[in-house]
Order: C-alpha cells, then structure tokens, then sequence
C-alpha cells in the first residue's frame, strides 16, 4: 500500500518534472499570475537572452498595486506608475501573454481575479511575484509567491528549481460564535503560533470551523499564511470548492469539469498521513481581534487590553514591545475598545470579495461614518464592483459616506495615492501592518471587515457584536 | 549568464563592515522597470555629496578604481533585504567578483544567480588582498574559478572553498534557468501528459 500523504505531498509530488541529485526538484508550475511591479525585469531578462515565454496559454497579467482607485478614466498621473503600466503593456503585447486592461471591468487585485475568473484551480501549482499568492491555495491549489529572477525563470521555463517543504496541520475545531470570521480565525491563529510559527512550512487548515467557510473566507485564511511564517497555505478542495469554481469563464467545462472534480477528490490528505507540526484551535473561544502593534502576531481580542512590555518574558521582548506602543501611540492597560480612529480602509486582496462587502454593508446599514472619520471602501475587482452595485451596496455605503472606489490594492500598501499621513490611526481589513505600511508614520490596526465598519461609524475600534 | 572562468583585473578595496543592501543600492533607486542602468547608483550615499558631485575620497571615484571588477570588502558584506538590486548594481558597474571574510545568506545566494562569484576567504588574507589592492591599476588580482585560487600579483596562490554545484553553473554560465533548460525534454515529457481536461488561458 502507498504511504499516506498530505494535500501537499500529493501536489507536490504530482509536479515534479525531475528530481536532482542534491533533492532539488524541477517543479512544474501550471499558473503564473502577473502584475507590473515585479515583472519588468523579468521581461528584460528573457529579451537578453533571447528567450520566449514559454506556456504564454498558462500565464496572466494585470495591473492592481499602484493604480489609482479613483479617476483613472481620466489618466494616470504619477508618472513612476505610469511607466511600469506601460511597460507592462508593451511586455504582454511583445511577448504574446494575456492582459486585463486597466479599463477592463475583470480588472482587479491579481488574487481577487484568479479565484473569480476559474483560472486558479484545484491540484494546481499557481505563482505570482508577490507574497500573498497563498491566497490561492484556498482553492485547494500550492500557491506561492517568488521574487523577480524567478518570474523570469517561470516565463521562460514553467518551472521552478524548488526543495518541498515541510507539512504543518492547522485544525479549527468547533464553530464559529456569531460576529467572529474568517479574519477572526487567521488573525487568532497567527497570534497564537506567531509570525515565525509556519517557517519552512506548508500549512494545511482542516477542520469544522475551516469546512464551515464559505471560498472568499478560505481565501482570507489562506491569504495570511504568509503572515505566519509559512511559504503557503492550503485548504483540502470539496463541494463548496467545486460549486464556487463551476462555470467561471475560464474554469474547464462539462464532461471536463466532471472529470476534473474526479481527479479533485482525490486530493484531500490520506488518513493517517504525516504532519511535522499540529496545532488545534478551538473556534467556539475565537472572538472578534483586533492587532495593536507592528507585526500580525500582535494581535487580541477587542475585549483586551493593550499589554504592558513590562510583563514581556526577556529584555529584547520588552523593547521590541516598547518600539511598537510608541510607534502605534498606545499606553500599557488601555482598552483597545473605545480607542478613537482616523481612517477605515475595507479592501486588499485579504477582504475584497462580495462577501466580505455584504458583512461591511450590514453594520454600515442605517448608520453614518463618525465625524472626522475617513472611511473607504475598495472592491477587489470590477466585477466584485459590479456585483455590489447590482446589490445595492455602493448606496448603503455613499449614504453612510463611505468613499466607493475603483478596485486596486489602495491602501493595503502605500504605493499609490491612498496613503495615511504621518500618526493617522487605520482600521483595516489588510494584512500586514509594518511600520509605514500604508504611508510612512501610518498606524495600522487589522480587523475584520464587520469590524472595520464598526469602527467607521463609532469612530472608535469597537466590539461589532454590541453593534449587531 | 556571462561565463565565469579566470578573471584578471582591478581590484578597489573597501574595508567596511557590515555593507547592507541599501548602502549598495539605497531604496530610492528600485522603483525601475530595468535591472541594467543601476550601476551609476551603486553605492550611491558613499559616492556622492548631497548635491549629486562625486566624492572624490570614495575608492570607486579615484582614477585607478573606476574601473575595477573584483571587490575586496569587509565582513558580512551585502546584509539587509533580499533586493536583487544589489547584485544587479554591482555587475551594471562591472564588478563580477567580491572578495571578503563573510556574506550575507540571501545576498550570497543573488551573487551566483547572477553571475557574481563571492569568494569567502579568512581576515588576515582579505587583509593581504587589501594591501594588494591598494596598489591600484598596477596590481592585478587574478581569480581562478575552475582551480579555485585567487593570484596575488606577485604569484602566490591562496586557494578558496565554493559549492560544486554553483561553481559548475558559473563555470558554464548556466543561470538558474540556463540550468532548468538542459532538463527541457523532461519539462516536455510533463507537458504531453498533462491531462486533456486541463484548461489553458485563451482569449482573454
Ligand atoms: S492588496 Fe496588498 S497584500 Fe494584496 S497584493 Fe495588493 S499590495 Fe499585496
């Protein structure tokens, strides 16, 4: 009988092309996913060397990290993007790989558009020259980010030179309490094994509370295994996969899709099979967090209190914890609750989807943006866009004066006009929250997206469920 | 990838510590769309005065070391992020070897990716190599790969340790992806047996 093997060892193992003598494995990559900051070099490189893009039928460009997400109708102005856009669009255009046009309403953020276009799909390899390329592996797909040589490497050869990684099994037991998310989940998650707790590591969710989501909350989990360290994230494929893949334009069609799903089913871990490392949850004790420092492991309950670096287990804890209070301007015991905000970002390729809008819409409902308050809401893609503005969505969120803006990556990183000033305090649905991270001297606090609306309309970071 | 076989040239000293990627090339400099060109704003803070002039004490900006390929420098060398910038800077300039007691990781590794040899070699020889270098234009060092030496200019031999399989790659100047090539018929071989149901992306 065959070993029993995890999600990732059956796709790992169903693309390797060749294994070297030193373990290095030539691995097959079946989707390259392409945006204009990481690959002009690349492109240059293949045009130094003479060489084509290999699988232009595997590959997909779009722009999304430094466009404007307002006004682009009218021309981009910055002339730094500008310049990659059209560069961008001369490399697709030279080199014969697909594009989504800025203009295109299939426009969005590159792990937005994947998912939503059936291009990103089970038992696949998926890279893209970004770091948050794990979201895809919410499909049940590996899905990573490389740097610029690589991009250069996949276009010219559809392959990586890779060594596997290890397997880590996150279980979320239980159900979820009303109010809690999927954000809730991966931020309590990343608090509890730290930033570091995934190195070297593929992490595979299971579970009832991870079974129970539904794919834009897979993704939002899957989204921030980078966050914990790991190189990817993963989700075992079932029923509410295939339903969601089934019928997007470029999903495989009819007997196609039956015998996709067969080949699909077979890729849920064996029983049995072996993980280097175990961590379990229990769903039913994750409520509602909030981050209150410089790195996504500094993260709690809104209930908590902002924790005193005098309690910190050694020296270099307590100044790292000292740095982060200073720099977020919070004091030792304070309650994150009540804490006043300046701007609310709901958007990124964390929490942009339908979904993630509908839960902003509903405690936005009947409500309006507290004064002094700047609040944005930035669809992940065109056609979210268009989904939510069939629903109503965009009304509820202009008439509670939420901004409704063209899909980008915005503010999730300060590349492009969306910016915080120097000590301006965010509630956001993003990532990461670095020093600087959404503009130089910003303050981040991730939150889910019912709770960044929460915060939009009191003001304050507050407890959505004593709002709903 | 160029080839890396014997290389005979200038060698300009920098005997600083700790160099980091962004002393190698500063931040503001990445927002370009070309891995060429950077060389002018390699090691930029070091090299010019606020108002763009050279500083003419920088060893880089004296006569003899303008054109300089191997880099004697101090430990730890190329720390920091891992920007491929940095080795694209030093290459743009036309430096394709550096010479010093230790590297950083990521950075070592962007060496061999494009085709940079680092040479690591014990303090007091980088010392000795340092004073060789000193003597400018009529001191060349020479560094051979394939024998793994480094010629003093007068002869003396000091041998120096590099992984077989990089030194393979640079030795024939196959890049990661010149390399992934000679296993092209295996990527084919993948390809025709890719199931039939798998879609492909097309008229987008
Ligand atoms: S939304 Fe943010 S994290 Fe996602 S791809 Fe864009 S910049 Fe990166």
């Amino acid at each position: 009988m065959p070993a029993a093997r995890t999600l990732f060892d059956k796709l790992w193992d169903a693309h390797v092309v060749e294994r070297l003598p030193d373990g290095t494995c030539v691995l097959y990559i079946d989707r390259h996913l392409v945006h204009e900051v990481t690959s002009p070099q690349a492109f240059e490189g293949l045009r130094l060397a003479g060489r084509k893009v290999r699988r232009v039928d595997a590959t997909i460009a779009v722009v999304d990290h430094n466009i404007p997400t307002e006004g682009r109708r009218s021309g981009i102005n910055e002339p730094e993007s500008l310049l990659q856009i059209a560069t961008l669009e001369k490399n697709v255009a030279d080199f014969g790989v697909p594009y989504i046009p800025v203009l295109d309403e299939r426009q969005g953020i590159v792990h937005v558009m994947g998912p939503e276009q059936g291009i990103s799909l089970p038992g696949m390899t998926i890279v893209c020259g970004d770091s948050h390329t794990s979201t895809h592996g919410a499909m049940g797909a590996l899905a990573f980010g490389i740097g610029t040589s690589e991009v250069e490497h996949v276009l010219a050869t559809q392959t990586l030179l890779q060594k596997p990684a290890l397997n880590m099994l996150v279980r979320v037991d239980g159900v979820l309490p009303a109010g809690a998310t999927a954000k809730d989940i991966i931020l309590a998650v990343i608090g509890e094994i730290g930033t570091a707790g995934g190195n070297g590591h593929v992490i595979e969710y299971a579970g009832e509370a991870i079974s129970a989501l539904d794919m834009a909350g897979r993704m939002t989990v899957c989204n921030m295994s980078i966050e914990a360290g790991a190189r990817a994230g993963l989700i075992a494929p079932d029923d509410v996969t295939f339903d969601y893949i089934k019928g997007r334009p470029y999903a495989p069609k009819a007997d196609d899709f039956a015998k996709a799903v067969a080949y699909w089913r077979t890729l849920p871990t064996d029983a049995g099979a072996h993980y280097d490392k175990t961590v379990v949850l229990d769903a039913a004790k994750i409520i509602p967090q909030v981050s209150w420092g410089t790195n996504p492991e500094a993260v709690m309950p809104i209930t908590g209190v902002v924790p005193n670096p005098a309690a910190a287990p050694d020296a270099a804890k307590r100044d790292q914890m000292q740095r982060m209070l200073d720099y977020m301007g919070l004091t030792p015991g304070q309650k994150l609750a009540g804490t006043k905000i300046d701007v609310v970002f709901i958007g990124s390729c964390t929490n942009s989807r339908i979904e993630d809008l509908r839960a902003a819409a509903a405690v936005a409902v009947g409500k309006h943006v507290a004064h002094g308050v700047r609040a944005l809401v930035v669809p992940g893609s065109g056609l979210v866009k268009r989904q939510a503005e069939a629903e109503g969505l965009d009304v509820i969120f202009t008439n509670a004066g939420f901004e409704w803006r063209e899909p980008g990556c915005s503010m999730c990183l300060g590349m492009n006009p969306d910016k915080l000033t120097p000590g301006q305090r965010c509630a956001s649905t993003s990532n990461r929250n670095f020093e600087g991270r959404q503009g130089p001297g910003g303050r981040t606090h991730l939150l889910s997206p019912a709770m960044a609306a929460a915060a939009a309309v009191t003001g304050m970071l507050t407890d959505v469920r004593e709002l709903v | 990838m160029d080839k890396f076989t014997v290389l005979t040239g200038v060698a300009a000293p920098l005997n600083i510590a700790n160099i980091d990627t962004d002393k190698i090339i500063p931040a503001r400099f990445l927002k370009t769309i070309k891995r060429t060109g950077l060389g002018k704003n390699l090691f930029a803070n070091m090299r010019y005065a606020e108002d763009g002039a050279e500083k003419p004490e920088f060893v880089l900006n004296q006569p003899k070391y303008r054109h300089a390929e191997i880099l004697v420098a101090g430990e730890n060398f190329g720390c920091g992020s891992s920007r491929e910038h940095a080795p694209w800077a030093l290459l743009d300039f036309g430096i394709r070897c550096v010479i010093a007691p230790s590297f950083a990781d990521i950075f070592h590794g962007n060496c061999f990716k494009n085709g940079i040899l680092p040479v690591v070699l014990p303090a007091d020889v980088c010392e000795q190599l340092l004073a060789d270098a000193e003597l400018g234009t009529n001191a060349r060092l020479s560094v051979d790969l394939a024998r793994q030496m480094v010629v003093r200019p007068d002869g003396q031999e000091i041998h120096f340790e590099v992984d077989a399989f990089r030194k393979h790659c640079l030795l024939n100047g196959l890049d990661d992806i010149g390399l992934t090539l000679a296993h092209v018929a295996a990527i084919d071989t993948y390809e025709t047996n890719e199931p039939a149901w798998k879609p492909v992306i097309a008229g987008v």
